[in-house]
């Protein structure tokens, strides 16, 4: 590990200006960065630690009906607190499908978004990557592909974003709140991650010094409380990153769905928002007997644009039944309570009832 | 267990300690955090040793920037094979049977991604990591060879350690000819690193030309000898310590390169040096298990009987070295057939020397094996436990030797009546649980040998009625230190609090070797015989005393209990065994015992323990994301000395299994040769809700012939039969028969 600065702002101003020079790095949790730090992937000059800033680790309720999730509050306290569960239960089903609970009682929101691919070529120091080092080229192609992107990707990257949370975040219409020199400032977290492109290393829209500082759940979101779901696939029933997940969520009224939102994780070097699904939904009956059928359309149509990066043309199959499967299970309702295995395959189903709202 | 099972005549009988459930004497040390691993040594002047390591496989290294790692602040020295100190033995050399050749900075030589290729030590582990970096090696890089097509094939001379690569018994191909079904099975199974959760460390430091060092080891007696003969001192001048090992599977057996060079850096340097391993670095040196290519024929007549079995194993190991899983060895001892044959292979690939990794060639032979007796009972449409019932070898296969004990049969019994075996539907995807979920059942026979090594123990019995076990034993987790200390307290005649066992020292009498599943069986006997000696001899002076109660009983006729000797055909009159050296005017009185298996009996009996696993799988029938819902094992290894601990290891085994059926896979990038998943988040092996129901029965088996406790051995079997179990349980559920290990969802999708 390299010898680098270790300094702890007092406030979001001080933190955003000692993090404005080269080299410099924000830590919260540190599940990602330390790491990265041992294994020599990523050799900041400075580490500007931002666990002690004030106000930054609340949960709080807007007068909207919005959410606003401080960028400090750790994903083990999110996915517990009673009344953003109730609001957004997919959310917190991807929360606790994700990592440990050792690391989910470390890991932060805003570092969650922040954390970077687990390409094993980005990690290791010794192959050749274009988001670490511009330019390098990229050794994943022809590698180990079984993990890598199928949607999005370019020569230059073929990574994937590693997330659950942002997965259902980027269904629910989330925003970024953003504090920089310039002021703050909020984008869509559909916006916030950018494809590879020529310019895999500029992985994000944030500018340098940009600090987190909260994610914003939109009040709106609260109205696919009652079918929302997050399913993950994996070989590992836990502790593992996903294969590939997805995040269905859908707003019914008497018994049709108005509204339809569906996203994919560990697709591409972003959570994938399918926005070309969501229109094949709309109006459908959730209890009509050709669901299925309807909801595989939709995931067919997410996966329109897709095309293996290496030997992974199975993931895109695998995709399409993973979200079909979530769209299923978001129809059957969000389950009343937290699964024991959230997110998996192998959780129980929730029996439909007639009003299609088992959530309450 | 029931007392009908003999003891070894004399003073003292098993039974009153060992054979109860006892829980860990070192459990309290050990969740506190006060039990000492090698790396928790600190000594004082403590300096830090970071290697680094080869980023090809294969080549020469051309330059290394040593001034940029030595002016980096904290660095001390750095060692490369320019300023190597010559070691009294070659690292290329094979002076035993468990010698690997190994890098030591002997040459600029790469030969593997993640060979050791020089030394940095600093004042901090920090300052001597950031040096490794620093030296920004530069190599002269050939092509890596990785895999069964790229590396280069040949006829080794031996599998395993020392074992003929090639036999045969009958005539395979007219029993071939003569079969009335003839089934193939190809299966692969991968590269698996050890990854023992406490990996590899070292704490070196010398006082003149004496040496101290704290490492972790499986074999003390041997690697003291090995220290001693690099370093040119008389082997009674090292002091090697391993009281706990957090986890060894085999890897922690043989010495390896940079256990040498932090010895060389303590004495480079006259300061204590520290080398720990980084988790990465596990995937490197340290050994691990080769991958196979198997291809198995059986020939199987219309009453469901072999009549030729033929395994044949290609087996990776390094350009350098060799050791090769010897996975068609699984099937010499197991089915009964007039015709058998197996053959082994060999690749050389630019990775490291793999190694004994728990169960070596059983594991991945009787994978294969349970797989392929499974696809003949299907294509038989017999039920898989009955097919294996109607090839139940009475005899060895392989010798023609009667088995010393088999209770085989029980434990398919006890294990098909635990697991519900009965009714399960021949044909593929008949069951499904109420999520609808695929269901499926399988099973598989275990099987592994129970050798025996070499060992000494020495006792010591106090004027104040405790007793003292010495002996080099091993303490690994698997619970050694509990089960040894219960020999150890009815070899003494005492309550088992009484009793200390003294263990993990190379200053103690040599434990011999932790491996081979042979540990209890070698250090439990040495430890029964040096207690039952020193009750011997307490025996001796107390019938020879006219004051003792015992005077006059014959030297056979008292019997030691409790810490008091008895009249054995009156138990009225008695004496403690304080009083009796009181009256001797002696502080203590000490015994000598050995441990070693009977020739006479190794040469008349084939000797190994067996099991059932049955498994239940759980596959969703759109995505098929596997979960082992159930697995049952039922397993006869002889005497069982601590139930508790006994089932630890036997399921501990049996998740193994799990691990090899569906988790564990090295990927090593085919260009460069790199281990590309080398940390626990790429390389994976189950988890809490990959378990959620193992459990391992003990069936009663009585061996008199083993050795005079009648102990087998537990630690290895539990691996066996669980990956083919779960395959065949996959198979059951999905239709799909696995060609590879582990079971990807991607190989079921369809």
């Amino acid at each position: 590990m390299n010898l680098f600065d270790y300094v702890r702002p007092a406030s979001v101003a001080e933190a955003v200006a000692a993090a404005s020079a080269p080299g410099a790095a924000y830590l919260a949790g540190g599940t990602n960065l330390l790491d990265l730090m041992k294994a020599g992937t990523h050799r900041p000059a400075r580490l500007v630690d931002i666990t002690r800033l004030p106000g930054l680790d609340a949960i709080e309720v807007l007068p909207d009906g919005a959410i606003r999730i401080g960028a400090l509050v750790t994903n083990a306290d999110l996915a517990r607190d009673p009344a953003f569960v109730a609001a957004a239960p997919a959310v917190a089903e991807a929360l606790l499908s994700g990592a440990s609970p050792q690391l989910r009682n470390a890991a932060t929101v805003g570092g969650n978004v922040m954390q970077r691919t687990r390409c094993a070529y980005f990690y290791d120091p010794d192959s050749a990557c274009n988001r670490r080092e511009p330019g390098a080229g990229c050794d994943a192609h022809g590698g180990d592909t079984r993990g890598q992107a199928v949607l999005g990707w370019s020569e230059a990257c073929i990574a994937t974003h590693p997330s659950d949370f942002c997965v259902p975040l980027v269904a629910l219409d989330a925003v970024v709140e953003i504090a920089g020199a310039d002021g703050a400032r909020e984008v869509a977290l559909e916006a916030f991650h950018n494809l590879p492109g020529d310019d895999p290393a500029n992985e994000t829209v944030l500018r340098p010094g940009e600090l987190i500082t909260a994610i914003r759940l939109p009040a709106e979101a609260a109205r696919f409380k009652a079918h929302a779901r997050y399913l993950k696939l994996r070989e590992r029933t836990s502790y593992a990153f996903a294969l590939v997940s997805a995040a269905a969520s859908l707003a019914i009224e008497d018994g049709a769905i108005v509204e339809a939102r569906l996203a994919l994780g560990a697709v591409a070097a972003k959570p994938w928002r399918a926005r070309a699904a969501e229109p094949h939904l709309v109006g459908v009956s959730v209890t009509a007997a050709g669901f299925e059928e309807v909801a595989r359309r939709a995931a067919e149509a997410a996966l329109q644009e897709a095309r293996p990066s290496g030997d992974n043309a199975r993931k895109i199959e695998l995709a399409m039944r993973v979200a079909t499967r979530a769209l299923v299970l978001a129809a059957a309702g969000s389950p009343a309570r937290m699964p024991a295995l959230p997110g998996s395959v192998f959780a129980p189903v929730p029996t439909l009832t007639a009003a299609g709202d088992v959530h309450g | 267990m029931a007392d009908i099972i003999p003891t070894p005549t004399g003073h003292v009988r098993l039974g009153s300690n060992a054979g109860q459930p006892l829980t860990r004497r070192d459990g309290v040390l050990k969740v506190t955090g006060a039990a000492t691993y090698a790396a928790d040594n600190r000594p004082d002047g403590l300096a830090y040793a970071v290697f680094a390591h080869s980023s090809v496989a294969r080549g020469r290294v051309t330059s290394l920037d040593v001034d940029a790692a030595k002016v980096h602040p904290g660095v001390i020295e750095v060692i490369t094979p320019a300023n190597r100190p010559p070691l009294g033995r070659d690292p290329d050399g094979k002076a035993h049977m468990f010698s690997w050749r190994t890098e030591a900075l002997q040459n600029d030589t790469v030969r593997y991604a993640g060979q050791p290729i020089a030394l940095v030590v600093a004042e901090t582990l920090e300052a001597a990591t950031e040096g490794a970096r620093l030296l920004a090696p530069r190599y002269a890089a050939e092509p890596a060879r990785i895999g069964f097509d790229a590396g280069e094939a040949y006829d080794p001379p031996a599998v395993g350690i020392g074992s003929p690569p090639n036999f045969a018994k009958g005539d395979v191909e007219a029993g071939f000819a003569a079969a009335d079904q003839v089934t193939e099975t190809r299966i692969e199974t991968p590269l698996q690193y050890h990854n023992a959760l406490e990996p590899h460390a070292i704490v070196a430091a010398w006082d003149g030309d004496r040496l101290t060092v704290d490492v972790p080891s499986q074999a003390i007696a041997m690697a003291r000898n090995d220290f001693a003969a690099y370093f040119e001192v008389p082997p009674e001048n090292v002091t090697l310590r391993s009281p706990f090992i957090g986890g060894g599977f085999g890897s922690k057996a043989i010495l390896n390169g940079p256990q040498l060079l932090c010895v060389l850096a303590a004495r480079m340097v006259g300061r204590p040096v520290k080398l720990a391993v980084t988790r990465q670095q596990m995937f490197g040196h340290l050994g691990h298990r080769g991958a196979t290519r198997q291809h198995l024929r059986l020939g199987v007549d219309g009453e469901g009987h072999l009549t030729a079995l033929e395994h044949n194993a290609i087996s990776t190991t390094s350009s350098f070295d060799d050791f090769l899983e010897p996975a068609a060895n699984a099937s010499h001892n197991l089915y009964a057939t007039p015709a058998l044959k197996t053959h082994h292979t060999g690749v050389r690939v630019d990775t490291g020397t793999p190694g004994p990794m728990r169960a070596p060639g059983e594991a991945s032979g009787s994978a294969g094996l349970e797989c392929a007796m499974d696809e003949a009972a299907a294509a038989l449409g017999l039920d898989p436990l009955e097919f294996r019932l109607r090839n139940y070898s009475e005899t060895d296969p392989a010798s023609g030797k009667p088995f010393s004990s088999k209770a085989l049969r029980e434990c398919y019994a006890e294990g098909a009546s635990r697991f519900g075996w009965a009714g399960r539907p021949l044909a593929p995807r008949q069951m499904r649980d109420e999520a609808g979920c695929l269901v499926g059942w399988g099973v598989g026979t275990a099987m592994f040998p129970a050798p025996m090594f070499q060992a000494k123990a020495r006792a010591t019995l106090a004027r104040d009625g405790t007793g003292l076990m010495e002996i080099a034993a091993v303490e690994m987790g698997q619970g050694a230190l509990t089960a040894l200390a219960q020999i150890a307290a009815d070899g003494l005649g005492l309550d088992g609090d009484k009793v200390e066992l003294r263990a993990g020292s190379s200053e103690l009498p040599d434990g011999g070797i932790a491996g081979g599943s042979g540990h209890t069986a070698t250090a439990g006997s040495a430890i029964f015989a040096a207690g039952s000696d020193a009750v011997r001899k307490l025996a001796e002076l107390a019938t020879r005393d006219e004051a003792s109660p015992l005077f006059g009983a014959g030297n056979a006729g008292v019997v030691g209990r409790a810490g008091r000797l008895h009249r054995a055909d009156d138990e009225r009159r008695s004496e403690a065994y304080g009083d009796i050296l009181q009256r001797a005017g002696l502080s203590h009185i000490e015994g000598e015992g050995a441990g070693a298996r009977d020739p006479a009996d190794a040469a008349e009996y084939a000797m190994f323990s067996h099991g059932a696993v049955f498994a239940e799988v759980k596959v969703d029938p759109d995505l098929y994301q596997i979960r082992v819902s159930r697995l049952v094992g039922a397993f006869a290894a002889g005497r069982i000395i601590n139930p508790r601990l006994a089932k630890s290891q036997l399921t501990g085994g049996m998740i193994w299994g799990i691990s090899f059926a569906l988790h564990e896979d090295a990927i090593h990038d085919p260009r460069t040769g790199r281990p590309m998943n080398a940390d626990f988040a790429g390389y994976h092996v189950p988890v809490n809700a990959d378990a959620p129901s193992v459990e391992a029965f003990l069936v009663e088996e009585v061996d008199r012939h083993v050795n005079a406790l009648g102990i087998k051995g537990v630690g290895e079997i539990g691996v066996t039969g669980s990956a083919g179990a779960i395959a065949n349980a996959v198979w059951h559920a999905t239709g799909v028969r696995p060609n590879r290990f582990p079971i990807r969802i991607e190989a079921l999708l369809h």
